[in-house]
C-alpha cells in the first residue's frame, strides 16, 4: 500500500524536504497540489529528513501538498515505439500521443567494464570536409562542439545528424529555445530522418531540474540501443546550461561551491554522461556529440575546460567556421590511415600551408613586404576558405581530398607543399 | 571482532551509520542494500557514535535503517605472485573477470579476488628449517614470467622467527602453505598471499639511498634535458590536448625499467581501452616479451565511483612498494593526479570541512607529498637494490599551473616536465616547455654540455620575440643566426616522432652520438651575411638530421645521413671565414 505525506517542512529552490521513512536514495517521488503534480527525486536522506528535488520546480507547492513514494529510481520505457517521438526532460510526452509505459528501464545506471570496450575503429563520414579530411569523426567517439553563442552550432548538429549513417539518432535539448526546438524538429522530418530519431527536449521555460534529467533519459535509451547493436548517434546542446543547472541546484543543497560557483564536482558530472560513449565487441556503438557554449569566447571556463580534459577532442566553431587549429578529434589516427593513401599528408599538408598564410597575413596587417610566397600563400589561403572551410561544403571524402589537390596545384608547385614526392606523383592533377 | 551499525544519513557517495562497538578509522565496513546487495564503503570520519563511510559504489536504493557491518580490518590489497598483466579497478577487482562474472556493466555489489586461485607456481624454497628470519626476508621464489617473484616471510612479523617447515621444492598453489614460522612457542603459516593496507607505506629494508642513476625514457628532451632517475619522483602538468596521456604511454612502452604500473585515475576509459588492446601485441625489445607481460594496470575512469578513484591510487602505489620488495625496479604512471584530488575534494565538500584554497582540502598538499614520498630507492635486507619510480601528470584547471595541486605536487617532486599547449599547436612534440620545465637529477649527458645547449633555447626564444617587434631585417645576422641555431636544437633534438619506429625511441648511445654532432653545429661559426641563405643551410642541416634520426643505428642509411651532414658542414655555404 502506498503511503503519502501531507507535510512539507522546507521548501527553498527546487528542493522540498519533509519527513519520511523507508525511503531510498534517488528513489523518486511524486508531489501532488493544487497547482498540479510532479515527479521528484530523493537527493538527500538525514534520519527521517527527505530532501527531494522536485523536476517541475516548487514555485506553488505547498507545505500541505502530498507526497508519495514510488519505491524505484527514475526509469524510462524503452521499446521501438519510441523512434519519432518527442519527450520533455524529465521523460513526459512532448508530441500529444500518450505516455509509454511497458517495458522501464533504470535510468542512469553502473557504468561499462573497461574490459570489453573496443577501441573505436570506423569512420563515421558527414560530408562535411574539415570533419572529414582534418579532423574525422570516429563511431563511438565523445566529441563537443565548443562554439560562442550565436555561432551556428545547432546547424552544424542537425548536419552532422542529417548526414552521418547511424541506425537511432537520439536528440537532447538542455535549455533550447523554443524555436531552436522547433528548427532541429523541421530538419530531422524534412531529411526523413525523424522515424529513426527519439528528441528529448528540455526547453528555457521548463523546469531547471529537468534539464539534469534529459541527458541521462537519452543517454540510457542510448545505451540500451547501443547493447542490442545498434549503432547511435547522440546529440546534445547545450551541456553548458546542463553545467549551470548543476551549480544551481548545489548552491541550492549548500554544496560548497569550487570554481566560478560551479560543483567540486562538475568533472565527474560530466564525465559520467560524455563516458557512455562506446563501442562494443557485438557491433553496437554510442557516438556522442555535445555543444559546449563558451562564455565570452573562454576556453579556460570551468565548463569548456572540464570538457576538454574528458572528450577525445573539440570542434571548435569561430567565426562561422570549424577552425582548424583549435579544433582536433583525437581518434582521426585510427582511421585515417585506412581511408586513402593521401589523406593523412593532405591533412597535414593543407593545415601547415594555410597556418603560414595566417601567418603573411599578419606580417601584412604589421605592414611587413610581401614576396612572392607571402602573395602565394595569401591567394592560397582565400581558395581554401572559400572551398574548404565554408559551411557549403558539401562533398564526400574522396572529392574532398581531389578539391585540396586542385587548390594546391592551383596556386603551388608539388615541392613547395612538403608533400612526399610519391604521393604527388600519383595525385597531383595533370594540366 | 567486526561491530554493526544502521544507516542514518545518505548524500551522494556519503553514508553516515550509527554504530554499536568499537570503530577503527580506514577500516572497510559494507552497507546492505535492502535487496542484499553489499556495498563496499571505507570509514572515514568517526564522530562519538556516528560513522562517515565513502561509498565505493552508486548509493542509488540505501535506507536510512539498513545494516551496516564493519570490519577490523583497514582497505587492503592482496599481494602475491600473478599480479602482473592484471586489469585492476581502484579496489583491486579483476576487470576482465568481472566482465565474464557480471556482465558489460559494472553493477554494484561484486568483489573478486585480486589472485588467481588456480594457478600453480613453481615453489624453491631458499631455506632449510631451523634458519632465522625476519619480515620480509626470502623464503623461497616462483618464476612469475622472467622475473624471480620472491616469496617472503609475512610483512606484519615482529622480532626473529624460526623456519618450523619450509615445502619442498614443486607446484603449488598462492593460498597454500609452503612454510610455518616460530617464535616462543607461537607458530604462523605463511602461504604466497600477503595483505596490505593501501593507505600505509610498505617498506621494509636496510635503508633508503639516494637516487644515481638516469632512468633512461629514450625521451631525448626527458633524458638529456630533464632526466629522471631510478626511485626518483616526477610531475607532467599540462592543460588538455597538451599530450600528456600520450607522453605516459610512450614513457610505459619505451622506459628501461622492470615493471611498470599504469594508473588510469579519473581519466577516459578509451585510453586504457588502448594501452589493455594494444600491449598484448607489443614487444619490449629488451626482454623479447609482450609489453603486458611488464605492465600492471590499474583502472579507475572517469566514469567510475569517485570514491574507489581515490584509493585507486594508492593501490597503485601499494602494488609498486610490493615488486620493490620483490626486488624489481618499477615504475608508477600515475594518469591523473588531479583527478585523484577531486576526488579528496568531493569528499571533504560533503564531509562539510572547512575549504582551502579553490574548494580543495587543507591537506590536499600534504596528502600529495605523502603519495610521492613514497617512491624511492632501497637496499633490500638481502643487500639488493630495488626502486620506485613516481611520475604523475597533473591537469591544470585552464591550464594555469598556479592552482593548488599543480604547487602542491612542484613542491615534492624531483622533476618537472610542464607540457605547454603553445608547443603542442605548434606540433612540436614531446610538447615539453624546454623553458619552464627543470629536473634535479642528473641525465645521460654531462650537466655542463647540457646547459650550455639549453643556453641557445633561452638566447633564441628572446630573439625570436624581438624578431616578432622589430622584424626580420632589423635583426643583426648573429643573433639571426643563434636563432636559427636554437630552431635547429629543438628540430632535430627535442622533437622526436613517436609515429616514426626508429625516432619514437633513442637509446642512450644515440642520444650521445647525436648529442656531439648537433652541439658541432650549434659551435660552428658560420660566415653567412645572407638570411635568406642561412635559413635555407639550415633547414638543409634540419632535414638531413631529421634522416639521420629516421635510419637505424649504425645501418648504412644512417652512414649515408651522417656524410650528408658533414658535406653541409664542409660545403662553401657553412665554411669558416
Amino acid at each position: 500500500m502506498r503511503k503519502f505525506y501531507t507535510k512539507i517542512d522546507n521548501i527553498a529552490g527546487n528542493v522540498a524536504t519533509l519527513k519520511a521513512t523507508g525511503v531510498g536514495y534517488e528513489e523518486l517521488a511524486l508531489v501532488e497540489g493544487s497547482w498540479g503534480k510532479s515527479l521528484a527525486q530523493v537527493i538527500r536522506v538525514n534520519g527521517d529528513n527527505v530532501s527531494l528535488q522536485v523536476f517541475a520546480g516548487t514555485r506553488g507547492v505547498s507545505t500541505g501538498d502530498r507526497v508519495s513514494f514510488t519505491g524505484h529510481s527514475m526509469r524510462f520505457s524503452f521499446s521501438d515505439d519510441l523512434f519519432g517521438r518527442v519527450f520533455s526532460g524529465g521523460g513526459e510526452a512532448r508530441d500529444n500521443r500518450g505516455e509509454l509505459t511497458d517495458n522501464l528501464i533504470e535510468v542512469g545506471g553502473p557504468a561499462v567494464n573497461p574490459a570489453i570496450r573496443l577501441m573505436p575503429h570506423r569512420m563515421i563520414p558527414t560530408n562535411i570536409p574539415m570533419i572529414d579530411v582534418f579532423n574525422t569523426l570516429v563511431e563511438g567517439q565523445k566529441l563537443p562542439i565548443f562554439s560562442i553563442p550565436g555561432e551556428p552550432y545547432n546547424e552544424l548538429l542537425a548536419r552532422i545528424a542529417l548526414q552521418a549513417e547511424a541506425d537511432v539518432i537520439i536528440f537532447g535539448g538542455m535549455g533550447l529555445k523554443y524555436d531552436e526546438y522547433l528548427f532541429f524538429k523541421h530538419r530531422l522530418e524534412e531529411g526523413g530522418a525523424m522515424n529513426r530519431s527519439i528528441m528529448f527536449i528540455h526547453t528555457a521555460s521548463d523546469p531547471v531540474v529537468e534539464c539534469l534529467q534529459t541527458p541521462d533519459i537519452a543517454l540510457t535509451v542510448a545505451e540500451q540501443f547501443a547493447i542490442k547493436g545498434k549503432r547511435v548517434l547522440v546529440l546534445l546542446t547545450d551541456m553548458t546550461n546542463f553545467a549551470n543547472a548543476l551549480k544551481e541546484i548545489s548552491i541550492t543543497m549548500e554544496q560548497i561551491p569550487s570554481n566560478r560557483g560551479y560543483p567540486g564536482d562538475l568533472y565527474s558530472q560530466l564525465a559520467s554522461r560524455y563516458e557512455k560513449a562506446v563501442v562494443f565487441e557485438e557491433g553496437g556503438s554510442i557516438t556522442l556529440m555535445a555543444v559546449t557554449t563558451m562564455p565570452g569566447d573562454d576556453v579556460t571556463h570551468p565548463v569548456p575546460d572540464n570538457t576538454g580534459y574528458i572528450t577525445e577532442g573539440q570542434f571548435y566553431l569561430k567565426g562561422g567556421v570549424i577552425d582548424p587549429f583549435g579544433s582536433l578529434s583525437r581518434l582521426k589516427q585510427q582511421v585515417n590511415g585506412k581511408t586513402r593513401d593521401d589523406h593523412r599528408a593532405i591533412m597535414d599538408g593543407c593545415i601547415q600551408l594555410y597556418a603560414k598564410c595566417r601567418e603573411t597575413r599578419e606580417k601584412r596587417a604589421m605592414g611587413f613586404e610581401m614576396s612572392d610566397w607571402d602573395n602565394k600563400l595569401l591567394k592560397y589561403g582565400e581558395s581554401f576558405e572559400k572551398q574548404i572551410m565554408s559551411f557549403s561544403a558539401n562533398v564526400g571524402l574522396f572529392d574532398a581530398l581531389q578539391q585540396c589537390w586542385n587548390i594546391l596545384a592551383e596556386h603551388f608547385e608539388p615541392r613547395e607543399t612538403g608533400i612526399r614526392s610519391n604521393l604527388c606523383d600519383q595525385f597531383w592533377p595533370k594540366k | 571482532m567486526s561491530s554493526t551499525g544502521r544507516i542514518v544519513t545518505v548524500y551522494g557517495n556519503m553514508v553516515t551509520a550509527e554504530v554499536e562497538g568499537t570503530v577503527r578509522q580506514n577500516a572497510v565496513a559494507y552497507c546492505q542494500r535492502s535487496d542484499g546487495v553489499r556495498l563496499m564503503s571505507e570509514i572515514i570520519r568517526i564522530r562519538g557514535k556516528l560513522a562517515d563511510m565513502q561509498v565505493f559504489e552508486l548509493t542509488r536504493g540505501l535506507k536510512v535503517g539498513d545494516p551496516v557491518e564493519i570490519t577490523e580490518e583497514l582497505l587492503s590489497l592482496e599481494l602475491g605472485p600473478g599480479l602482473i598483466g592484471m586489469v585492476y579497478d581502484g579496489l583491486q577487482n579483476p576487470l576482465p573477470e568481472m566482465a565474464a562474472q557480471v556482465g558489460k556493466f559494472l553493477e554494484p555489489g561484486h568483489y573478486l579476488k585480486a589472485l588467481d586461485r588456480k594457478r600453480d607456481w613453481d615453489f624453491d624454497p631458499l631455506l632449510a628449517p631451523g634458519a632465522i628470519v625476519t619480515a620480509a626476508e626470502n623464503l623461497g621464489k616462483v618464476k612469475e614470467n622472467i622475473f624471480d617473484h620472491f616469496i617472503m616471510a609475512p610483512f606484519t612479523l615482529n622480532g626473529e622467527w624460526k623456519v618450523k617447515s619450509i615445502a619442498p621444492a614443486g607446484k603449488y598453489k598462492v593460498d597454500k602453505e609452503i612454510a610455518v614460522l616460530e617464535k616462543d612457542g607461537q607458530t604462523v603459516s605463511v602461504n604466497m598471499i600477503q595483505r596490505w593496507p593501501v593507505r600505509i607505506p610498505l617498506g621494509i629494508y636496510r635503508e633508503r639511498l639516494l637516487p644515481t642513476q638516469t632512468m633512461v625514457t629514450k625521451q631525448r628532451i626527458i633524458d638529456t634535458f630533464f632526466p629522471i632517475m631510478l626511485g626518483g619522483t616526477y610531475c607532467i602538468p599540462g592543460p588538455f590536448g597538451a599530450g600528456k596521456t600520450v607522453l605516459q604511454q610512450i614513457t610505459s612502452r619505451h622506459a628501461e625499467i622492470d615493471l611498470v604500473i599504469v594508473a588510469a585515475c579519473g581519466e577516459r576509459a578509451g585510453e586504457v581501452v588502448e594501452t589493455l588492446r594494444e600491449f598484448p601485441h607489443l614487444k619490449d625489445p629488451r626482454t623479447g616479451k609482450t609489453l603486458i607481460e611488464r605492465t600492471i594496470i590499474i583502472c579507475n575512469t572517469s566514469s567510475m565511483p569517485v570514491a574507489a578513484r581515490e584509493s585507486s591510487v594508492y593501490t597503485a602505489i601499494t602494488l609498486g612498494e610490493y615488486y620493490r620488495q620483490v626486488g624489481l625496479n618499477v615504475l608508477l604512471l600515475a594518469d591523473s593526479t588531479s583527478r585523484w584530488a577531486q576526488a579528496l575534494r568531493e569528499m571533504s565538500g560533503r564531509l562539510e570541512e572547512i575549504p582551502g584554497e579553490e574548494a580543495f582540502p587543507a591537506y590536499l598538499e600534504s596528502s600529495i607529498a605523502r603519495f610521492y614520498e613514497r617512491g624511492g630507492i632501497v637496499e633490500l635486507k638481502d643487500g639488493r637494490k630495488a626502486s620506485l619510480t613516481v611520475g604523475g601528470t597533473v591537469s591544470p584547471a585552464g591550464g594555469n599551473f598556479e592552482e593548488p595541486v599543480t604547487q602542491g605536487t612542484l613542491k615534492v617532486v624531483g622533476a618537472f616536465l610542464g607540457l605547454s599547449y603553445a608547443r603542442s599547436y605548434a606540433r612540436r612534440f614531446p610538447a615539453i616547455d624546454p623553458l619552464e620545465s627543470w629536473s634535479k637529477y642528473a641525465g645521460v649527458i654531462a650537466h655542463e654540455k647540457v646547459a650550455w645547449a639549453h643556453g641557445f633555447l633561452k638566447r633564441g626564444k628572446s630573439i625570436y620575440e624581438m624578431m616578432q617587434v622589430v622584424g626580420e631585417e632589423g635583426t643583426s645576422i648573429d643573433d639571426f643566426i643563434i636563432y636559427l641555431k636554437s630552431e635547429f636544437l629543438d628540430n632535430v633534438y627535442l622533437q622526436q616522432n613517436s609515429f616514426d619506429e626508429v625516432d619514437a625511441a633513442c637509446p642512450v648511445d644515440r642520444q650521445q652520438h647525436l648529442f656531439e654532432m648537433v652541439t658541432g653545429v650549434l659551435k660552428h661559426k658560420f660566415e653567412i651575411t645572407d638570411k635568406a641563405r642561412a635559413r635555407d643551410l639550415f633547414f638543409t642541416l634540419t632535414e638531413q638530421f631529421r634522416d639521420w634520426n629516421y635510419s637505424p643505428w649504425l645501418s648504412d642509411q644512417m652512414k649515408t645521413a651522417e656524410s650528408a651532414i658533414k658535406a653541409t658542414m664542409s660545403s662553401k655555404e657553412a665554411a669558416h671565414a
